[in-house]
């Protein structure tokens, strides 16, 4: 099939982007998005024009490194006719008509500066787990694991936030620009667990204050972001979150944690 | 040209591809003891480098997945100053991420009768008796640690009701050892890993460097002691000094182009290290997976991987007669289906290991009795044809027997994934599977300390040629990854480290990085001026053709050596006629290829020099020369019961092969049987 693209051109971190059009034939529904992308690399090359520079790595929808906007909503999802959840590199031509054109943009927020074309600097994310976004344990200082047992329920529910895959759509969704359903999703998997306790309150107060330094958006429970989530973090989440760090404001470092 | 050549004379080919060196010898572990005593005797044996001293020296880790980012973490801990680098944007998308079965550990938990022994005896027997009995031994030890690690990190395992940790059975073991979380054991293994890197990096003790891509090794007076980078953003071009180089940056599978590795995996900094003097072991040996979604075209990036659980209800099948190939698979009665696996291996069926099942489909598509859709092929005579690759597995028994809800709920996400990339209902019409390339065994030789042949390089998970032998089993990478990442590098380099102090100082004005540095910058200049007509991906996908063709599940004589010729001529076509476009300076995706695909033009040649000198079927890997009557896999103990080790001689010049012996003392070695 013939698809119409509408691409976010932009040589570097300075440069004025801007949208470039493209025609590309030969596209079958087989393709993934991004092997669309690849075919529509090859001809530019051949062209002699740059190819377009995207992020792409796993292309199996588990290491997060895709991700663009398409048709104006993160990983496409919701601006075709299926599947709702998706990464990138999961997303099927077929879900396009022929002859339609599709509009793709990097990922908008101040906090991630586009680097070239559709790939952005995420390494935000990174400086939020920094802050404290795991457990203090050193290597060979651990008790067997039978030694915890943990309730099944709250096992599954942390879980459900472990497999957030910090592609970072929640903040592309985010009219806010937040983090929020990111941070929390850590802050819910270490919360749930009994070997989270110890530090659970220094936690939540050092994610969230990264997130503000960071310069993501506050949030206002608008919920884009779970929306567009390709691993379906709840919002509910982020009411951890919240409860987290009001409770928080009540306790001090090493006293009542 | 290639049929001339004599099929046994194997002396003849030796003079003709590789020469023969001084065997090799690990060196480290005392085999004289007990082989459940050699860890701790090493452990004992190896100076330490004491707390003070430590904040002295700087160690460079290259990579960040589970071997990498849990020896960046636990060196950083330690005290050492960790210099960390991956190619992502970031350490957590790593490729071992992508794992989805699980992690073995001998806890016996399940009161099955696991031991560290069983462990260690279903590992070597499972790697066909080419992997080195000691290190095996040491990752079955300690696995059980690796569990206890990653449940006080809060990696989410899955538990029964009881709060306690559940267990599956993996890989056709008959033990339940094997840990996981969902169909993302390696998710979240790899965030607890990289959870413990952050924790390093907040405390000022690892550094980290994303999207640098390390492109050269630098060895100074004899010792590695730094690397140079390309900064993926900007083109800068660096040099980095430590006291010592850690590699761990995975498999090379994506020489076949497709496979069901991350787009980004590449062999360039092992196979830098190689040209500097590393030896690289066994590189012919791929694991071949044979459960992934087919190939639907020829734009295809790459393959994705079924979990092979799915073979534990699915009964895979082909049309008996070719010409019901293509009609729909639920209108061919049960007479007229050949559900092969049952008929040839009656006491094993659909549960035989990886490499027969893999085989025995490529064999069924090859005689024409394929599904799906048709793929062009160009075969060894030259011509082209179009020829479907994939076999049925049929999950309507299952749904009869157990019915729907309970394959649901058993299988439910890999039918959605199934459905989503293929637009076929399974639980409507059977799934279609084909083998594909997934895990690499080979790579850099390393001693029981993981030092390579380089001094002061050391090489951790898949990127060393590993404790898998010829084989991998199921759940056992994800071990390896963190075994070395956690307990065995960090345990072992202090031994190196010791003598830091007497190490001479080096930096950029040392010929030895001077000369790496030019050696990069020419490099990229090279390759940005040839302007050709190629594209890197057009080149990369005809290498794979090749490798997949001659380097695949079945080699020959005759094909392998046509194959070096192949790949002979289109690395001079990669060299003379690529196009790159863009410059240096800038982020630059095609230029990053193609340093990577001219690495791999090199390690093509090897992998085939490899497995032409190999004369015996083992593994996956099956030599047409080799067989049984009966036609299965044949090995030859008594001439190939070593580690291949290969010498870098210089571009153009025959690689040397070292061989070293494969000993086992604790094992006694056996000829293995699906029948």
């Amino acid at each position: 099939m013939k698809i119409n693209l509408r691409i976010w051109r932009q040589r570097n971190t300075q440069d004025q982007g801007r949208l470039v059009e493209y025609t590309l034939d030969g596209v079958s529904g087989d393709m993934s998005f991004l092997e669309m992308l690849d075919l529509l690399n090859e001809n530019l090359t051949a062209q002699g024009e740059d190819p377009v520079a995207f992020d792409s790595d796993c292309r199996e929808g588990i290491c997060g490194q895709c991700g663009v906007v398409i048709n104006g909503v993160p990983h496409g999802g919701m601006g075709v006719a299926q599947p709702v959840r998706t990464t990138t590199c999961q997303l099927h031509m077929r879900s396009f008509a022929d002859g339609s054109t599709i509009t793709i943009e990097p990922w908008k927020s101040g906090a991630f500066p586009i680097l070239r074309d559709l790939i952005v600097d995420r390494t935000a994310l990174d400086r939020v787990i920094q802050a404290g976004g795991y457990i203090s344990v050193n290597t060979g200082a651990a008790p067997d694991a039978h030694a915890v047992q943990v309730n099944k329920k709250r096992s599954d529910r942390s879980f459900d936030a472990a497999t957030c895959i910090g592609c970072g759509a929640c903040v592309a969704a985010c009219p806010n620009g937040s983090s929020m359903l990111f941070t929390s999703a850590k802050i819910t998997h270490l919360a749930m667990l009994p070997q989270g306790q110890p530090e659970r309150m220094r936690r939540v107060k050092a994610m969230a204050a990264q997130n503000d330094a960071e310069g993501f958006g506050g949030c206002t429970n608008i919920g884009e972001c779970a929306s567009v989530c390709p691993k379906g973090i709840p919002l509910e989440s982020i009411s951890q979150l919240n409860r987290d760090l009001i409770a928080s404001l009540f306790k001090h470092d090493g006293k009542e944690d | 040209m290639t049929a001339t050549v004599s099929s046994n004379n194997n002396a003849a080919l030796a003079d003709q591809y590789w020469t023969t060196g001084d065997e090799i010898h690990d060196t480290k572990a005392n085999h004289d003891l007990p082989i459940d005593k050699i860890w701790t005797d090493r452990q004992f044996t190896s100076r330490l480098v004491n707390p003070a001293n430590r904040r002295k020296m700087t160690v460079i880790i290259v990579g960040t997945g589970l071997a990498g980012g849990a020896a960046a973490a636990t060196l950083g801990e330690a005290g050492y100053r960790v210099e960390n680098f991956c190619y992502q944007d970031s350490p957590r998308r790593a490729h071992s991420i992508a794992a989805q079965g699980g992690i073995n550990a001998a806890k016996n938990y399940k009161n099955d009768g696991d031991s560290v022994y069983r462990l260690f005896y279903d590992t070597v027997k499972g790697g066909d008796y080419r992997s080195r009995e000691t290190n095996v031994y040491r990752l079955a030890a300690v696995s059980a640690n690796i569990i206890d690690q990653c449940v006080a990190q809060g990696v989410p395992f899955a538990r029964e009701y009881g709060g306690l940790l559940d267990n599956r059975s993996f890989g056709g073991v008959q033990v339940q050892r094997t840990f996981y979380a969902r169909g993302q054991t390696g998710q979240q293994l790899l965030i607890g890993a990289y959870q413990a890197l952050e924790r390093q990096v907040h405390a000022g003790t690892v550094h980290m460097h994303t999207r640098h891509e390390m492109v050269e090794l630098i060895v100074a007076d004899g010792r590695a002691r730094g690397i140079v980078t390309r900064d993926m953003v900007t083109g800068k071009i660096e040099e980095w000094f430590g006291d010592a180089v850690v590699l761990a940056t995975g498999g090379y599978g994506n020489v076949f182009f497709l496979s069901t590795n991350a787009m980004g995996c590449n062999v360039t900094a092992s196979w830098r290290a190689h040209r500097k003097g590393a030896y690289f072991g066994n590189p012919c040996y791929t694991q071949i997976h044979p459960t992934c979604i087919p190939v639907h075209g020829e734009n295809q990036s790459k393959l994705t991987l079924m979990s092979e659980s799915l073979r534990n209800d699915g009964r895979i099948w082909v049309p008996k007669r070719a010409e019901d190939c293509e009609k729909d698979p639920r209108d061919i009665p049960e007479e007229d289906r050949d559900y092969y696996l049952e008929r040839i291996y009656p006491s094993f069926g659909n549960l035989v290991p990886r490499d027969i099942a893999s085989r025995q489909a490529k064999y069924r598509c090859d005689e024409g009795r394929g599904v799906g859709p048709k793929v062009r092929e160009i075969d060894s005579d030259g011509t082209e044809h179009m020829r479907a690759r994939g076999v049925y597995l049929d999950f309507s028994e299952a749904i009869q027997r157990m019915g729907k809800d309970a394959v649901e709920k058993k299988y439910g996400n890999l039918f959605d994934m199934y459905q989503r990339i293929t637009d076929e209902n399974p639980y409507e019409v059977p799934m279609r599977i084909y083998p594909a390339v997934h895990y690499t065994m080979g790579g850099l030789w390393v001693d029981y300390d993981l030092q390579s042949t380089i001094p002061g390089l050391f090489v951790c998970g898949e990127a060393n040629f590993s404790d898998h032998g010829a084989n991998r089993l199921g759940a056992s990478a994800l071990m390896q990854g963190l075994a070395d990442g956690y307990w065995v590098l960090p345990n072992t380099i202090t031994d190196y480290l010791a003598d830091a102090p007497k190490f001479g100082p080096v930096d950029e004005k040392h010929p030895a990085a001077v000369e790496a540095r030019q050696g990069v910058e020419s490099r990229i200049n090279k390759l940005l001026t040839i302007n050709g007509t190629r594209t890197v991906d057009s080149i990369h996908k005809e290498l794979g053709h090749i490798m997949w063709e001659y380097c695949g599940m079945e080699r020959n004589e005759a094909g392998l050596i046509k194959a070096i010729g192949l790949i002979r001529n289109l690395r001079n076509e990669f060299w003379t006629n690529v196009k790159v476009t863009g410059v240096n300076e800038e982020l630059n995706q095609t230029l990053e290829r193609a340093g990577r695909l001219a690495d791999f033009l090199e390690l093509g040649e090897l992998m085939c020099i490899d497995a032409l000198h190999r004369r015996e079927s083992c593994g996956g890997h099956f030599r047409a020369e080799s067989q049984t009557e009966e036609g299965e896999a044949l090995r030859h103990d008594d001439q190939f019961q070593y580690v291949a080790a290969w010498e870098w001689t210089g571009e153009g010049h025959k690689p040397t092969l070292h061989k070293e012996p494969l000993v086992y003392k604790s094992i006694q070695v056996k000829q293995r049987s699906y029948k």
